[in-house]
């Protein structure tokens, strides 16, 4: 008899999971996934792209109904788990139903940060998180209204670049000095905002949303600094947080996110966690990668096999806006390294790579991304790469032909 | 039958370099252009062309070209009318001569310039100005040939002719780099080499190109030409193989000649001794010229530009005088000239000591010239010969010069002084071709536009005394005029129109010829009667000829003096007792080594024609200067770094090329770079301006000099549209390349000055790659999508290699791959490129992705199963799909056609 398996949240995460599972342990266990939004696991990247009208809604599912039944998933999708009974081992939904478990894996992932501004309430504010948020934004976009999205970091810039494509008239305001901080440094920053801007979004940087106006529906946003932005709608793509509401009131250890080992196993025992809501080794990853990577251990885990996940080297690498976006490693250049710079505005590329003693440490690309997964084993493998460092800016095939010469 | 448009026609003319003199063809494009090719025809060359000859289709552009005449104001040099402009040059000579005597001024003519240009200005200097004032370049080239000549013929007469090279069993080529200099009178040698079995022995401190492997090769010590010959003469003699007869019966002087060569280097071992040669290897020469009677003595620079060049010349002469080896078919001395036109020089007389077609100063020919040219001022005694001309000028002596076709400031020996001495000229005139060049920079106060190669007509001579037409197939363009007009027009101006009325260059050829027949009846060699009367279109159609050419029928390809008939007054050769070699000036520990200078295969003096071939741009682009390994290590100087290279008159930055092919103790560095085409290789200024006491020519090979190492941590290039001036600072030469101009450079200088150097050179969409701690920065600035200006920066250890780059500065646009790549410095192609990323996670490009959709994928899946691509965060589907859509949507529309076609 296959053991009663439970998943909280029906994302990206569980799906691989799933996928993992029918691959090394089919039959072990009888799984039920749970998930609030009220649609089949869908691919969260591309909500840019059917912002952007690039994909249709229904494109984006991951995977067809008939795909979970034949890995004999039993589906819960549009009802929301509401509490977790440790001792009995049974989750509460919120139409009062119970489903008991053995073991109960945790995919909630995150939810959108709303800023604490006053008028953060009113009609016209929203969210950039879920595929909800997307019907309506592309409702908002047919209208051709005024649109300020709060957020330059990824989501915001991709709700940016959807809501102008679709024909919006869009300021995208951040708080910080430059775009992506986290991944870009200075210069990067600075050409993804031109290449941005050249697809007809007005970017304000330095920009703290101080207050929102209108009687009940968004007029107009005020900055710290005084400056007003008439709007008819404000979308809030400043941040995520993890979800670990459930996990905490069930006294599962929580910190930023549901702490988890190297088997994604939780602070109690039977308990799982992947992907957005889990904290590992102190870091909360928010891209797709490390939770395909942590679905891969804990499918393994759960087949009794051995498996460990050692975190990923933080890498971006996706579209932003249409514009291709690569860093990893020390991407900054701490004090002490060398830095590479490859710098061309016309053709939308700059590419800088950071070497310390001979290695290297960091890269970020903007606009020509053909060699990022080159550097980024060069980055994983701490390869010596001091004789070919005339080259390695102009990709793998010129500096092996070198090297080889 | 289509009738060839009569424009696109090809016009027999002849090469303007070397002075081998090769007929060439060249069929205009109507657009200024010309296909170049040999002239199957003509004897010097039969068809064949050297690597300069043929890439004189890329140097017919107007870029750089004096259009117009200009005059020297407050501001500068401004355009000016023709006639302002003679005006100003008949006044200033006129006020001269008036002031301070016709010696007061004076002509710097050139062995490029045709022969009537010579004539028109010999005729005004000695026949009516009444000074001998007129020099030419051909005195730092051949007059220690035609003085060696003249000492023992009597008279200037090359006596062989290039058949003799394929008649020949043994060709001795001393001081003369034929392989690069001479090119296909060369070839004709390496012809008769293989197919005659003739043996090549070659003469020069410096192995070149020019000696092959079976060749003997006489590395002797510099200067000591005159000791070899002496000790072959002894050797000659002491092996009874002289030719008894003829030294009794056309010859005199031998047994004093013969004293001194056995008290030089009586013996093979007192030979090897004087010359630094094995004795091994003087013997097997000595040999060799003994048991051959076929023999033919080239010679050229390396014999000539010595202070003691017309010792050796006649060093050589006295051997084949001695074995009565002269005048006969493949045994003869034979002096290789080196410019296109020296000897037409040679045969006006244009040379200040000489008076005119051979004739020199004594009573009876200066009564002679003075009458045929009806000359009011008929000059009387020999005028000054270029190194002392210049130094008259630095003087104040002479105060007005008219400079045409030649750049003295660059080619003089000390020519930082000649250079300094031009700015203190009262009148300083230049016919040139090109508005910029160190002589017109020196402060030319008329510059006068000249008619330049394929657009002047008239006639050269080249080293085998063979008359050839010069003819034009290109427009004349902007004002510019032949030389001849210009120097008639000053005639008319100074009052003697009547005696320069020329219309056509035929008519100055017509009378240069009946001079040289005049009162002549075989007294003098130089014999061109049979053409006094020839016709306008005898004139167009003349086929290359040899004189002497008594009268119209008597065309031969003649000899001289194998029977004697020489042109002294017995008739009789002399022998010369040479003086006993030791060059001029002495090394010492300050300079302990000696300079020796000359030619690079692709590049023509100071490059005005040959730097506009990309082509002939890429054999040697950088001025430098060849040392011997050990010499180079006791220097402190490595191959491919600088060294600064210092005489007691001038130093130069030249790039160290190590090579044990140069002899220890000499350095060698090349003729042709000056401040128009490199930042410190005036190799010009490092030269002693010691001379013959008989030529006037210097002992250009021989300076002492010394070299130190000069450091450039940073090597580089510019690649540009239009000329650009580099940072002071920066060591640089420039080159001709497809599409504008190349700088390879050198410097020390941080990145950020040529940052700052580089910005308002930058247009603004500009590329750029830095490596700040190698310091290495690249940026390339563009116009649409052609590159405009692009500079490479690197640590001179990475070397210079800017090939991948020149070629796509030639494109007339390049492709976003090419523009990706351009800054890595490497080309492109060869690498196929994935094309823009569609599928980030797996880093699969676009144009991978396409290959597998027309290879068969129809779904996103299956793409996804071949690359990968789609299979991570999925973010690329969509275009996946849209790829296939595209694809779909062409595919049919070709199977249509498949379907149609078949």
């Amino acid at each position: 008899m296959s053991e009663p398996l439970v998943i909280i949240g029906n994302g990206m995460a569980a799906a691989r999971l799933v996928d993992e599972l029918a691959r090394c342990a089919l039959g072990r266990y009888a799984i039920a996934v749970i998930g609030d939004e009220p649609r089949l696991a869908y691919n969260r990247v591309l909500l840019s792209s059917v912002l952007a009208g690039e994909a249709t809604s229904q494109e984006i599912e991951l995977k067809p109904a008939a795909w979970w039944r034949d890995r004999g998933v039993t589906l819960k999708y549009g009802s929301r788990a509401t509490a977790i009974d440790m001792a009995a081992r049974e989750v509460t939904m919120a139409n009062g139903k119970v489903i008991s478990f053995s073991k109960l894996v945790l995919a909630t992932g995150s939810n959108a940060l709303r800023l604490p501004v006053p008028g953060g309430d009113l009609d016209g504010v929203h969210t950039f998180r879920d595929s909800r948020d997307v019907d309506m934004l592309i409702e908002l976009a047919a209208r051709k209204k005024r649109v300020v999205v709060v957020g330059g970091g990824l989501l915001g810039l991709e709700a940016a670049y959807g809501l102008a494509k679709a024909g919006s008239s869009v300021t995208l305001i951040h708080l910080m000095d430059r775009l992506m901080e986290r991944q870009l440094d200075a210069h990067a920053g600075a050409l993804l905002k031109t290449l941005v801007e050249r697809k007809g979004v007005t970017v304000l940087l330095n920009a703290n949303t101080a207050r929102i106006h209108g009687e009940t529906q968004v007029e107009s946003v005020e900055l710290a600094d005084g400056r007003r932005l008439d709007a008819d709608a404000v979308i809030f793509a400043a941040g995520i947080r993890p979800n670990i509401s459930l996990a905490r009131e069930a006294g599962i250890p929580v910190n930023r996110g549901i702490v988890v080992n190297d088997q994604m196993v939780t602070g109690t025992d039977g308990i799982f966690a992947l992907g957005e809501c889990a904290e590992h080794r102190g870091t909360c990853y928010g891209l797709v990668e490390p939770a395909y990577e942590q679905a891969k251990v804990l499918a393994r885990h759960l087949a009794g096999h051995e498996a460990a996940y050692g975190g990923s080297v933080l890498a971006t690498n996706l579209k932003v806006s249409g514009v291709s976006v690569f860093s990893a490693g020390d991407f900054i250049g701490a004090e002490g390294t060398e830095a590479l710079v490859l710098n061309d505005i016309r053709r939308g590329t700059y590419k800088k790579l950071v070497i310390a003693n001979g290695k290297l440490t960091g890269a970020v690309l903007v606009g020509d991304t053909q060699d990022a997964l080159w550097y980024l084993e060069l980055i994983r493998a701490g390869a010596d790469i001091a004789d070919m460092r005339g080259d390695i800016m102009f990709g793998r095939s010129v500096a092996t032909r070198a090297e080889a010469a | 039958m289509n009738v060839v448009d009569p424009a696109l026609r090809a016009t027999k003319t002849t090469c303007p370099y070397c002075g081998v003199g090769c007929g060439v063809l060249a069929t205009p494009d109507g657009r200024g252009g010309a296909a170049i090719a040999g002239d199957p025809e003509h004897p010097a060359n039969f068809g064949r062309l050297c690597s300069k000859g043929s890439a004189l289709g890329e140097t017919l552009d107007l870029g750089g070209r004096l259009l117009h005449p200009m005059l020297r104001g407050e501001g500068g040099l401004a355009q000016a009318a023709w006639g302002d402009a003679l005006d100003h040059v008949a006044d200033g000579f006129r006020k001269v001569i008036a002031a301070h005597g016709p010696d007061a001024v004076a002509f710097y003519l050139s062995g490029q310039i045709l022969t009537e240009d010579y004539y028109a200005a010999n005729k005004l200097m000695k026949g009516f100005i009444g000074s001998a004032n007129v020099d030419t370049n051909s005195r730092l080239c051949m007059s220690s040939s035609v003085a060696g000549h003249r000492r023992a013929f009597g008279s200037d007469t090359v006596p062989g002719c290039y058949t003799d090279l394929d008649e020949a069993d043994l060709l001795v080529l001393v001081g003369s780099n034929a392989a690069w200099c001479h090119p296909v009178l060369y070839q004709r040698m390496l012809a008769n080499k293989q197919t005659r079995g003739a043996r090549i022995v070659v003469i020069d401190p410096r192995r070149t190109d020019t000696v092959g492997e079976d060749d003997l090769f006489l590395g002797l010590k510099p200067g000591s030409d005159t000791a070899l010959f002496s000790g072959l003469l002894a050797h000659l003699a002491d092996s009874d193989a002289l030719d008894r007869d003829y030294i009794d019966r056309h010859t005199s002087g031998f047994d004093d000649a013969l004293a001194r060569a056995k008290s030089m280097a009586g013996s093979v071992a007192a030979t090897a001794l004087a010359t630094g040669l094995s004795e091994a290897d003087v013997a097997t020469f000595f040999h060799l010229f003994r048991k051959t009677p076929r023999v033919v003595t080239l010679y050229s620079q390396g014999v000539n530009q010595s202070a003691q060049g017309t010792d050796k010349v006649n060093a050589i002469i006295n051997c084949h005088l001695a074995t009565g080896r002269i005048g006969k078919v493949g045994a003869s001395p034979f002096s290789l000239t080196g410019q296109p036109n020296a000897m037409g020089g040679r045969e006006v007389g244009g040379l200040a000591n000489q008076l005119a077609a051979h004739m020199n100063f004594t009573p009876a020919e200066i009564d002679r010239v003075r009458r045929f040219w009806k000359a009011p001022d008929i000059a009387t005694h020999e005028g000054l010969k270029a190194v002392q001309m210049f130094e008259a000028i630095a003087r104040g002596e002479i105060k007005a010069l008219w400079v045409i076709g030649t750049n003295p400031a660059v080619s003089l020996p000390d020519a930082n002084a000649a250079r300094a001495a031009l700015k203190k000229l009262d009148l300083f005139v230049v016919s040139e071709n090109v508005f910029s060049n160190d002589t017109v920079n020196s402060g030319a106060h008329v510059l006068l536009p000249a008619l330049a190669w394929g657009e002047k007509s008239g006639t050269v001579t080249n080293s085998e005394r063979r008359v050839s037409r010069q003819r034009s197939f290109l427009a004349a363009p902007g004002e510019a005029r032949p030389d001849w007009w210009m120097i008639g027009e000053v005639a008319r101006r100074l009052g003697f129109g009547a005696s320069f009325a020329y219309n056509t260059a035929a008519d100055i050829f017509r009378e240069h010829a009946a001079l040289s027949a005049f009162e002549n009846n075989g007294t003098r060699d130089f014999d061109l009667g049979g053409l006094a009367k020839v016709s306008d279109e005898g004139f167009d159609a003349l086929a290359p000829v040899m004189w002497p050419l008594r009268a119209a029928d008597s065309r031969s390809d003649s000899r001289f003096f194998a029977d004697g008939a020489f042109y002294t007054n017995d008739r009789k050769a002399r022998f010369i007792a040479p003086e006993v070699p030791a060059l001029r000036s002495e090394t010492s520990g300050a300079r302990p080594l000696r300079l020796n200078t000359g030619r690079v295969r692709d590049q023509w003096h100071t490059m005005t024609r040959t730097g506009m071939s990309p082509r002939l741009g890429q054999h040697l682009p950088e001025p430098f200067v060849e040392i011997h390994p050990d010499d180079a290590a006791q220097a402190g100087v490595i191959d491919g770094g600088h060294a600064l290279v210092a005489t007691d008159y001038g130093k130069c930055i030249l790039k160290v090329v190590v090579s044990d092919r140069q002899q220890r103790g000499m350095l060698f560095a090349p003729i042709h770079w000056s401040d128009e085409t490199a930042s410190s290789a005036r190799v010009g200024a490092l030269v002693a301006p010691f001379t013959d006491p008989f030529s006037g020519q210097p002992e250009n090979k021989a300076t002492p000099v010394s070299i130190v190492p000069h450091v450039y941590r940073q090597r580089g290039f510019v690649l540009s549209r239009r000329p650009l001036a580099l940072p002071a600072q920066t060591w640089w030469a420039r080159t001709a390349v497809t599409g504008g101009l190349g700088y390879l450079l050198a410097d020390n200088a941080a990145v950020a000055t040529w940052k700052e150097w580089l910005q308002p050179v930058l247009g603004d969409d500009v590329a750029e790659f830095e490596d700040t701690a190698r310091g290495v920065f690249r940026a390339a600035s563009f116009v649409g999508d052609r590159i405009e200006t692009c500079l490479f920066i690197s640590p001179a250890a990475d070397g210079v290699d800017w090939d991948a780059v020149k070629a796509l500065f030639a494109a007339e646009a390049v492709s976003d791959e090419q523009r990706r790549m351009l800054l890595s410095g490497k080309s492109a192609d060869g690498h196929a490129s994935v094309g823009p990323i569609v599928c980030a996670c797996f880093g699969v490009g676009r144009t991978t992705i396409c290959d597998v959709i027309a290879a068969g994928a129809g779904t996103a899946a299956e793409i996804g199963a071949q690359l990968k691509a789609g299979t991570n965060c999925g973010s690329c589907i969509p275009e996946l799909k849209r790829l296939i859509a595209a694809a779909e949507a062409v595919a049919p529309a070709e199977s249509k056609q498949m379907a149609a076609a078949n």
